[in-house]
Formats: structure tokens, sequence, C-alpha cells
């Protein structure tokens, strides 16, 4: 196949997969927030309710997309697509199995999070843009968040580069092949620090998310919404997709950089396989933990990552480069 | 309520919280000045849902507001229901059988648990947990079933009456209430494991949303608001009524006055209505259920007043007799709206969320607010 129609091929399933995982994953949420609290869930429409993200898809798409009196109509349309774009976007330098990759891009790393800060400017114009009271308190929120969960994630990213000494994200999951303890996130030789930085990685995940029990941006006991309170319709859809494209994402760079990729721990189903098992386990993870714990509050939510979370990443890069330049 | 802003530096905006808002649990609408995300003053609009209850009772008959009273306070209507009762059987000097007492005490407790309970799950909801609400609903509706199989409604309940209750008990409910109780203290270890002790809810509420003892006195507040403020004051012990007095049981209060402390009084007061409820079921004796009582009641000219523990608070009901059929004046006292008063001053200065958790923590019934 000539290499723009392999890109299109690519983009078209890209595209694909991120609106699938964005549909599905609600079913997950829905079905899995059902089952914590003794209820079913979901299961009229279809079997399990299987059919209800599709409902809901209808539903949300003939609705009006209504711009509020006084919104600045430019910045209210633009910040949804600022959200789901950046998402679709970071998938294309993903592998999710040997040759199953968009573009490898000798930076994938470093453009997945430079892509990833973009969606958080989609919020804050979102909720800048609707002209509504809640949405500033939630734009401000999410802007202060996202500073302070940007540092120990892209500290501990640094970790993993120095051992890996590539941004190359196949690369990465080459050097982790062949066996569960060759995994970065049991290699205790590089830092004995390994397993928790990539439990640092995880929170501020799910900080960068902005899910429970990080979920300011859209604390509905107190903003309503957010800065999604005045979108209706496929503007709220998008972002809805969106937010849960940027999970995926998160879960598919955990996988990568601390999970070995696709490689296969158990010696059956090798390939993609073992990639949306480790994938979907770590979202799994994060739905657990959202039906699980009450919110935090803003400045404890602060204070976890400028007093906790960065000296233990900032001693944990320090330590790894010391043993580097040791062995 | 006029805020001036003296300061040039201080960059204030008016914040509109309801009437429909997530956190305000029916039509409350708070009117908050703000600097940035902290509150500088906060004034409660009411009478979105006023009915004028008051009134009504003045152009009833005692007997056709019997209703009413238990319609304030959807969640412990039958403490409304108890109050209103017990004031009409004060005025027109009916005793009332002591089985038909014991009765009274086992439902009104275990709608008070079921109040609780439900305050518990909205609780945590307003604090962006969702799981605790369905478990909490899930005991809840033990009770609810148990309340229908006696009083035939789920919700609103009007079961006592002038005298009595409405109709007997029979075994299978008071086994079914002992059932409960069982159940139930298995499931509050679970509760405080998964929940109270969980460190996220601890640091949202400990040390923040500080109520004092003289900011109660100051307000009028009761019932757990007034405990978790150091006052160990409840009308069930500070002025016995009905049998509770026959009863052992505590009144938990907490020194803190924060919102932990509020939550905690709650808690432990559904471990103590337990206890009553399980004496209440051991000695409830034989007997008639009902007094006679004449089908027009006319309490003689003077001026009552019977006050019950609901589970918000004391809840009041003052009669005014000019000894015909209907009541010169019926004032009704209630709880949630001396301890919404006090919001306005408890929140100042605190981070919108922490106020909202405060608020929370008040367990406020808007339909009794606005009454």
């Amino acid at each position: 196949m000539s290499e723009p129609g392999r890109l299109l091929a690519f983009l078209i399933g890209i595209i694909a997969f991120a609106a699938l995982n964005a549909a599905y994953l609600v079913w997950v949420e829905r079905k899995g927030a059902g089952h914590f609290q003794r209820r079913i869930g979901p299961k009229e429409v279809g079997p399990y309710g299987l059919l209800q993200p599709i409902a809901d898809g209808i539903k949300l798409m003939t609705k009006q997309l209504i711009v509020p009196e006084g919104a600045d109509a430019v910045l209210f349309k633009m910040a949804p697509i600022m959200v789901m774009v950046p998402a679709i976007v970071s998938f294309v330098t993903i592998p999710f199995a040997e040759g199953l990759q968009a573009r490898n891009i000798n930076i994938g790393l470093l453009m997945i999070f430079a892509f990833a800060s973009v969606a958080v400017l989609g919020i804050l114009i979102g909720g800048w843009g609707s002209r509504n009271k809640y949405g500033v308190i939630s734009a401000a929120r999410v802007v202060s968040q996202n500073i302070a969960y940007e540092v120990p994630m892209l500290l501990t990213v640094i970790t993993v580069v120095m051992i890996t000494r590539t941004f190359d994200l196949n690369a990465i999951v080459n050097q982790q092949m062949g066996g569960f303890w060759h995994w970065n996130v049991f290699r205790l030789t590089a830092s004995p620090l390994m397993p928790v930085a990539f439990l640092i990685f995880f929170v501020c995940m799910l900080a960068e998310t902005n899910r429970a029990p990080f979920d300011m941006a859209e604390a509905e006991s107190e903003l309503i919404a957010g800065a999604f309170t005045e979108y209706s319709g496929m503007g709220f859809g998008v972002f809805f997709m969106g937010e849960y494209a940027n999970i995926v994402i998160g879960a598919c760079v955990a996988t990568i950089l601390f999970l070995g990729g696709w490689d296969c721990p158990l010696g059956f189903l090798p390939g993609v396989h073992w990639f949306l098992i480790k994938m979907y386990l770590i979202i799994f993870t994060v739905v657990w933990v959202r039906w699980t714990f009450v919110r935090t509050q803003f400045y404890n939510l602060l204070n976890l990552s400028w007093k906790i979370l960065i000296p233990i990443s900032m001693f944990n890069l320090i330590l790894t480069s010391a043993l580097l330049k040791v062995f | 309520m006029s805020v001036t802003v003296t300061d040039p530096n201080l960059e204030t905006f008016v914040l509109n919280l309801g009437p429909q808002h997530p956190a305000t649990h029916g039509v409350l609408r708070v009117k908050l000045v703000m600097d940035g995300e902290y509150i500088v003053s906060a004034e409660p609009v009411l009478g979105y849902i006023h009915r004028m209850q008051e009134k009504m009772g003045e152009n009833r008959t005692y007997a056709q507001f019997l209703p009413n009273p238990p319609r304030l306070d959807y969640l412990s209507a039958l403490s409304y229901n108890l109050g209103y009762v017990m004031a009409v059987e004060r005025a027109a000097g009916i005793e009332v059988p002591e089985r038909a007492e014991y009765i009274r005490v086992i439902c009104t407790e275990l709608n008070r648990v079921a109040s609780h309970l439900l305050w518990h799950g909205a609780f945590i909801l307003d604090l962006g947990g969702f799981t605790p609400l369905l478990y909490a609903f899930d005991d809840r509706e033990q009770i609810l079933d148990l309340l229908e199989s006696v009083t035939g409604a789920r919700l609103t309940y009007c079961y006592f009456r002038f005298g009595g209750v409405y109709n007997d008990v029979d075994d299978d409910f008071l086994a079914g209430a002992k059932a409960f109780v069982k159940r139930m203290r298995e499931r509050l270890p679970m509760y405080h494991d998964l929940v109270t002790n969980n460190i996220i809810l601890i640091k949202r509420l400990k040390d923040i949303g500080f109520i004092s003892a003289e900011m109660c006195r100051k307000y009028g507040a009761t019932g757990p608001v007034l405990r978790g403020s150091g006052v160990a004051y409840d009308v069930r012990k500070a002025e016995p009524y009905s049998v509770y007095s026959e009863f052992d049981f505590d009144i938990p209060s907490y020194p803190e006055g924060d919102s932990y402390a509020r939550y905690r009084v709650r808690m432990d007061e559904i471990a103590e209505s337990l206890r009553i409820i399980e004496q209440a079921c051991d000695k409830i004796p034989d007997g008639p259920v009902r007094a006679k009582v004449p089908k027009t009641l006319k309490p003689p000219p003077g001026d009552y007043y019977h006050a019950v523990e609901a589970a918000r608070g004391e809840f009041g009901v003052r009669i005014v007799s000019d000894g015909t059929t209907k009541a010169y004046r019926m004032k009704l006292r209630s709880p949630s709206y001396s301890n919404l008063s006090l919001f306005g001053e408890a929140c100042e200065g605190m981070l919108l969320a922490d106020a909202l958790a405060l608020m929370g923590s008040l367990d406020l019934v808007i339909p009794e607010i606005d009454r």
C-alpha cells in the first residue's frame, strides 16, 4: 500500500477507535458504576444495554446546539474541537503492536505530551467563552490543576526516558520485551522507585484527564458541570468523547512506558491483545477509583502535587541519574 | 443585605447558587458574593415553595390539619406527625395508652434512622462520592418496607392519631424491626470503614465549616448541628416526652464544631436509635392502641406548646386555642429554618466547595424551611 493510502487507512481507523472507545467507555462506566453500587446499570436498550451508547449518540446529535446569549460564539464552538482533535492526533504515534502504528516518530512521547496540553486550553476557552460564572471558576481550576500535575508527570516521564534513552515509543516497548520482569515498572535495577513512579504517573493521569477524585473542572455538586454547563447536544458530546479519548491516551502511554506495551507475559495471545488488555485494565481502575472516592478539595489537590508528588518524583529523577552514572 | 466593597483591590462578583443547583437539594437559592473561589458573604433566599402551612392550620379543624405537618419534612415525617399530635393531646388533655406510646417511639426512631441514612448518602454525594448513596438506600429500603406495612405509606406517613396510633402493629413488624436492628449493626462498621475513615473525606471535613455553640445559640440551631458544637442538648433527654425516659440511650456530641463532628453525631445517632428500637421492641406492653377521643376536638382556651426531637433538631408546635374546633394560632417551629440561618455567618471566607460541604452537613430539607 502506498504511504498516503496507509496513513488515510490509519486515520479512519484511529477516529473509529477513538469514537468507539468513547462511546463504549461510557457504557463500561455506567455498567461498572451500576455493579459497584449494587444495581444493574443500563439494560433496556439492546442486550445488556449494549446499544445504549448509540441511543445516547442519536439523542445528542438531534439536540440543538445552543450558543448562550452574550457568549463568545467562536471560542464557544471551538472549545470542544480543541479537546477532541489533539486526542485523535496523539493516537498517530501510539504503537498498538509490532507494525501497528500510524507513523513512528522518534520524538513520539514528546509529541503526545505536547498535544495533551492543548486539551486543557480547550476546556479553558470553553469555560471562558460560555459566559457563565461556574464555567469561569472551572476554567481557572483546570489551568492551575493541570500546571500542578504536569510537573510530576513529566518528571516521571523524564526518569523513564533517561533509563530507555529514547523518545521513540516503539523502541521503548522493544526494550521491555521478554517477560514481565523486563517491564519498566519492575526495572528495579535502574531505580528501586520504579513502582512508585508508576503510581505517580497514574495519579497524575487521573488529574490530567480531570477524573474523580480530581474532577475539579466539572465538580457537579459545586459547579453544576463546570466548563460544560452551557453546552448542549453534540457540543457536550464532543467534550465527552474528547475526555474519554484522553483517558485512552493516558492508559496507552502508561502501558507503553511502564507495562511493556504489547509484550505478552503469559505466552499466549501475543501481539495487540495484550496491549489492549493492559490498557483496559488501567481504564477499569480509573473507573473503579471514580466510583469509590469522594472528590478532593482544591487546595488539598494542589498540596498533594506540590508537597508530595513533585518532591518524590524529583528524588526519583536524581536517584535514577545517579544510579545511571554509577553503573 | 447589601455588600459594600471598601477595599478597591477586592474584585467581587455575585454568584447565584440555585434555586436549581445540584447541591441545594431542592429549591433553595443562595446569593453568594464571591472573591474568586472565596465567599465574602452569603444570603439564603427563601420562599420558593412556601405553602402557608401555619395559615392552613388555623383554617382547618385539628383533625383536618393532621396530614399537613408530616409534609413539612418528608424525610422524617413521623417526628412531625408526633410533634403535632402530642401538642394537640396536651391541649385537649388526652391520655395515650402505653402500647401506643411504644409503637410511636419505634416508628419515629426507625424514621430517624431512615432520614439519617438518606442524609449520609446525599452528603457524600455533595462531596462527590456517588456509591455510598446506593448502599444507604439499600438499608433505608428495609425501613420503608417495615413502615409501609404498618402505616400504608412509604414517605409522607401520617400514622399517629390523637390518643394513639391508627392501628396496632403485629408481631411480624416487631420481628422485622429487630431484624433490621441486627442488620444495621452489621452494616454500620462497613460504613465507617469505607466512608468515615476515608482519608479524603477526613481532609474534606475536619477543621472545616466551624460552627460554635455561641453561634448555634444566636440563631437557635438545634439537633445534630448543636450537638456537633459540643452541646449535648436533645429534647428526648432534656424534656422527655412519650416514653423516652424508660430507655437507656446516650446523646452523642462532639466539641469540635466542624463538619466532621456533625457527620459523626449523625452516624452515632443511628446507633443510638437502634438501641432505642431494640429496647422498645423488647418492652412493648399489650393493650389498646387508641384512647377514646371525641369526634370534634375543642381544646379549652389557652396557649400550648410541645416540642419533639426530629431528625434535624427541635420541632415545636404552638397552639393558641380559643375554645373552638380550629386553632386561633398555629405556630410550627421547624429546625432547618434556624439551622440554615447560621449558614451566612458560618461560610464567610470559606471556599465554595467547603461551604457546600458545610451546607450538606446542616442536613437541610427545603419544604420544612419554607413551610
